[in-house]
């Protein structure tokens, strides 16, 4: 870490910054600063977020699939012992919630909580240790947890949105999904508030998804380069830098602990509303 | 923070690795656990039906031990009947047989007597003779007087 000729706010900008990427004029060029990447408009790409959770989901797909080749009804061991445990959880989580029935409902949740998990976990890795890597080979700005992107958050809930739309119109029809939308609470005269109501909650669903996991990580993350200033504040052995430093070393401890939980529990939640969400929208509600 | 394509990017790999978690991973592993817990199910199932016959055969074997018993008591019974009866029998054949041996010796008894007698009359038919002779002192035709002296023996 460099913080040298670097101010709080620049370091904290630093690392709240993506690798955004666009092509511009023929050239694919990444930008410095926060002002060229939002210059670059809706047609860019941050290239760190795609890239972690391109890696993180090969790798859970790798090895969740890997064992699923191997795998066989007598005694298990090692790695399918794991993936069984984490399959029966999961599928117990979704015969829980889910009322239906659906070949997509569990794998989907278990891809949901597999993916996020994992990414919330790149949490954990000490924020400045990215750009020892990434410095050296001149990348500028490398955010490690896609999920702390919001584009990585919007884009699953956009997903799962898209699911509910798809079975509510599949299970009840069109008429019935519009009617759902437009004839209750109050009938058909209060046509008007019913779709402003319902269209509110509909479209809650993959807001309140999206916001959630990006909120709760965006947070911790937050809160992680804070506990890293204190030792970047670093003057000399003095008894408040020294003071300083240890509390980060104390802090940045209990909170990754606790962070542990956040990761685990952000995953299962973001799962679990999917289930409930797509369960909603196999059932009829009048 | 910007909102841009990455959503539609990371959109994509999400439907992406959906489809695959749904193609090649989650039926290979829930087809495991299934055939895994039929497999426990049999297993269950199967010792309860091994905990059943064992029951069975240990009332079966309880009750041809029992039936075993009682015709070994039968068994016992009739031997014991037959026994007696054996000595029985042969006490009878033995009385029989003793009544038969004590007939036979008291006919050849009664013969020997009869021969006792026979010859006692003739020796006594002799010694009276004998004693007549002397008592008269002379001989005594034996010849002239035979029908009289076998007379006396026949009335002796």
């Amino acid at each position: 870490m460099s913080t040298e000729g670097l101010t709080t706010s620049a370091y904290i900008k630093h690392h709240l910054q993506n690798l955004t990427c666009s092509i511009q004029e023929g050239h694919f060029h990444c930008a410095h600063t926060a002002e060229e990447a939002k210059a670059m408009g809706f047609w860019a790409f941050n290239v760190d977020t795609l890239l972690v959770s391109l890696l993180l989901g090969l790798m859970f797909l790798f090895l969740f699939s890997r064992a699923a080749k191997h795998i066989s009804a007598d005694v298990p061991s090692g790695m399918q012992n794991f993936v069984e445990w984490v399959v029966e959880f999961i599928d117990s989580s979704v015969r829980g919630s889910f009322t239906g029935r659906s070949t997509l409902v569990a794998p989907l949740a278990l891809t949901i909580f597999a993916w996020i998990f994992l990414m919330n976990l790149m949490d954990l890795v000490p924020i400045d240790y990215v750009s020892l890597i990434t410095q050296p080979m001149g990348i500028g700005h490398f955010k490690l947890v896609p999920t702390t992107d919001p584009n990585a958050t919007i884009g699953m809930a956009i997903g799962v949105f898209l699911l509910v739309l798809f079975y509510s119109i599949k299970v009840k029809g069109l008429g019935g999904f519009v009617g759902e939308l437009t004839l209750q609470p109050f009938g058909k005269f209060g046509l008007p508030v019913n779709l402003f109501l319902e269209g509110v909650n509909l479209i809650a669903k993959p807001v309140s998804l999206a916001l959630r996991l990006f909120g709760n990580m965006y947070a911790g993350e937050m809160i992680f380069i804070l506990i890293a200033l204190m030792g970047a504040s670093w003057v000399s052995f003095s008894f408040a830098s020294t003071l300083l430093f240890s509390s980060q070393i104390i802090l940045s401890l209990g909170w990754a602990i606790f962070h542990i939980l956040i990761v685990t529990l952000q995953a299962f939640i973001f799962m679990t509303l999917t289930i409930v969400y797509l369960d909603m929208a196999h059932q009829e509600h009048h | 923070m910007n909102i841009n394509a990455t959503l539609i990017g990371q959109t994509i790999m999400f439907a992406l690795f959906v489809w695959f978690c749904m193609k090649f991973v989650w039926p290979p592993i829930m087809a495991a656990l299934d055939a895994r817990n039929k497999r426990i199910a049999d297993g269950l199932a199967a010792a309860e039906r091994g905990k059943n016959d064992l029951a069975l055969a240990a009332k079966r074997s309880a009750e041809l031990l029992r039936e075993a018993k009682e015709k070994v008591s039968e068994i016992i019974a009739l031997g014991d009947k037959r026994a007696s009866e054996i000595v029985e029998e042969a006490k009878a054949q033995a009385k029989i047989e003793g009544d038969r041996i004590i007939t036979a010796a008291k006919a050849e008894v009664e013969q020997e007597v009869f021969r006792a007698k026979e010859q006692l009359r003739t020796q006594v038919s002799a010694i009276a003779l004998a004693g007549a002779g002397k008592i008269l002192g002379r001989e005594i035709d034996a010849k002239a007087h035979n029908d009289l002296l076998d007379k006396l023996v026949a009335e002796i």
